[in-house]
């Protein structure tokens, strides 16, 4: 596989709080830390997949990268330019860089407008062009993504999901943009949807060189379009990897535990799956237990894990994991111990 | 389903049919809303009855005649006379041009205040609250008191400056439209509030469309429904007021006819002469009435899940 080598994407140290206010005063008492912490690249041209069970932060995580949210902390740099900081009215320009397809396509679809006008907003938004023109442009992506070209005067709740689905997809390449977020883009379709509008992205991503990061809880799809994908738990990035190697050979429990639960559509192989069952839930993110955010449920845990938060680091080259079974626990949990605060267990 | 019947073939002059005014798909759709086709025609036939009317039947509505009153239907009279001896048609057309551009503007306004204080409130955080306490606020006030003090405040000014009538007019417009906005505020500030959380406002916002835009494309034809039904309420709550108003010697004077105020003129003698009652309440009846049909049959017609059934 070749793969050029360019970041499209840096984000570094992304903080997305969402304050909790309680009381008569309504006073800030504390945060829900959806992300908390995050780094990563995406190389241009590649597909970063990101997976984690429900309400660890991955479609916070991919709104905050757009800057959707204003960030609590940390930077984000998309095609040389820094946006984490930028006031909404300065990245309106940039928007056009940057896309995303929703995953409900029918809550994502404004009913009152026809196909034309929703492929066509970002156009009106962003250029001058004449009706004819925006209109040449909206038959074209029709084509693009399949859709008939007799349905431009339709609206959206006389479609199915997948050809909603396609819409949002039309709608997000309508200014030619290099990366485009897709939060779940097939979590709402049927299974033969599902892989008819992969496919559709895989070959958009062929043609015109597209950058994505594909959020999704489906291990099985991530592991068809990525070409690297990351493990979020609980707002933080546990590990991040090649394709190959992530499935091949996770690291972290947490991974062990996911990937050991992809159904294997063999029986006889299937049988012979040994399944890695967690305990628990998953704690609150307004109150992550201290140390590791998976102490509490992990299969190797340590006394460490539950003192010191481990660093997510390198292992390989090009395989992050954040565990302390791969660090050399005692010399680097025994220099911070100090500036760590012993606390009771959350 | 008219809808997927039209669209099933793929004949080639369908297939390159360019997008059109979406106002079109809102005919085709209200034209086949018989209530509101008959609503329309009615409102239509009000209009011109007090627009064009009083250019055939050019009789002054203000002439008393006191040998000729009370009278039945005649054909000097064709609706009777009043206890003056005023032509009643004469009087209901000058009344009703009164009473239906009272309406229909006092609503408007009222509707055009509601509707963005409602956007504003459920869009901004920040001017929820205060927008909403002043909403509060205005529904607390006693609503006579208030029109008597603006009243007593402000129609002299408003008269030296814009002639009698346009200045009773402006001020009961004025009057109506402020103490009557506040539902369609509440209603809109509601349905923005859960509007502005779906995710095509997101993808809206993902597109770089900024927010007044936001509102005026995505949110607004979406708070279009309850909007229309206040709209059609507010209007024969304004005519019935402008009725009160003059009732209470607030609104025109006596010389001016309203539909309200021939209503109420007729009041006592409602025992001898129901018609005097009647053609009034007929005419306030049947505009409120044409109104409301449209507004259901524009609300249908507005709605393209609906469209097409």
């Amino acid at each position: 596989m070749t793969k050029p080598r360019r970041k499209l994407v840096e984000v570094r140290n992304l903080k997305m709080y969402f304050p909790i206010h309680a009381g008569v005063l309504r006073r800030h008492v504390g945060d829900v830390k959806a992300v908390d912490d995050v780094s990563f690249d995406i190389f241009e041209g590649e597909t970063l997949g990101i997976v984690g069970e429900s309400g660890c932060g991955k479609s916070t995580c991919g709104r905050a990268v757009l800057r959707l949210y204003d960030i609590t902390d940390g930077s984000i740099k998309i095609d040389g330019v820094e946006i984490g900081s930028k006031s909404q009215s300065a990245l309106r320009k940039l928007r056009p860089t940057m896309q995303m397809v929703f995953q409900d396509p029918q809550a994502s679809l404004n009913p009152r407008m026809t196909v034309a006008g929703i492929i066509g907003e970002p156009m009106d938004e962003h250029t001058d062009w004449s009706k004819a023109r925006k209109l040449e442009r909206i038959y074209e992506l029709m084509d693009a993504v399949g859709l008939n070209r007799n349905f431009v005067n339709r609206y959206p709740h006389s479609f199915s999901g997948g050809q909603r689905q396609r819409i949002g997809i039309a709608r997000a390449l309508a200014l030619n943009p290099k990366f485009i977020i897709c939060d779940e883009p097939i979590a709402a379709l049927d299974v033969s949807i599902q892989a008819q509008v992969v496919n559709l992205l895989e070959e958009l991503q062929d043609r015109l060189g597209l950058t994505y990061m594909f959020i999704s809880h489906d291990l099985s799809m991530v592991r068809h379009i990525a070409d690297r994908v990351a493990v979020m738990y609980l707002g933080k990035f546990i590990e991040l990897a090649p394709r190959d190697a992530l499935y091949a050979e996770p690291l972290h429990p947490y991974t062990q535990a996911l990937l050991s639960a992809v159904p294997d559509p063999d029986p006889a192989s299937e049988e012979r799956v040994e399944r890695i069952i967690l305990k628990g839930d998953v704690p609150s993110p307004a109150n992550p237990p201290q140390g590791c955010n998976f102490c509490n449920r992990c299969p190797k845990v340590m006394d460490i894990c539950r003192e010191i938060d481990p660093e997510f680091r390198e292992l390989e080259s090009g395989h992050f994991v954040a565990c302390h079974l791969y660090n050399d626990a005692g010399q680097t949990g025994a220099s911070r111990h100090e500036h760590t605060q012993q606390g009771e267990d959350a | 389903m008219t809808e997927t019947a039209k669209a099933a073939p793929f004949s080639p002059d369908e297939a390159f049919r360019p997008p059109r005014n979406q106002w079109w798909d809102v005919w085709d759709q209200f034209k086949y809303h018989r209530g509101a086709l008959a609503g329309l025609a009615v409102f239509v036939a009000i209009i011109v009855f007090v627009t064009i009317g009083p250019l055939i039947w050019q009789v002054d509505p203000g002439a008393i005649n006191i040998r000729s009153r009370n009278q039945g239907m005649s054909m000097t009279y064709p609706l009777g006379t009043d206890q003056l001896g005023r032509d009643m048609l004469a009087r209901l057309m000058y009344g009703g041009r009164i009473s239906v551009a009272v309406g229909l503007v006092a609503m408007f306004l009222g509707l055009v205040i509601g509707t963005l204080i409602g956007v504003v409130a459920g869009y901004f955080k920040v001017f929820d609250s205060p927008l909403m306490r002043l909403t509060d606020l205005f529904l607390a006030l006693p609503l006579l008191p208030l029109l008597l003090i603006l009243v007593a405040l402000f129609r002299d000014p408003l008269e030296t400056m814009f002639g009698q009538a346009m200045g009773v007019f402006s001020l009961i417009v004025f009057a109506i439209a402020i103490t009557s906005w506040m539902q369609t505020a509440r209603i809109v500030r509601g349905d923005v509030l859960a509007l502005k959380e779906r995710e095509f406002v997101l993808a809206a916002r993902s597109i770089g469309t900024p927010s007044l835009r936001i509102n005026t494309r995505h949110v607004l034809p979406n708070v279009l429904s309850p909007i229309m039904v206040s709209a059609t309420l507010g209007i024969a709550t304004a005519i019935i007021t402008e009725s009160a108003l003059s009732f209470l010697g607030l609104g025109f004077p006596p010389d001016f006819p309203t539909w309200g105020r021939i209503l109420y003129d007729g009041r006592d003698w409602i025992e001898q002469y129901p018609s005097r009652v009647v053609w009034p309440g007929v005419l306030i009846s049947l505009t409120v009435l044409s109104v409301n049909y449209i507004g259901d049959g524009l609300r249908d017609a507005l709605d393209p899940r609906i469209r097409g059934r």
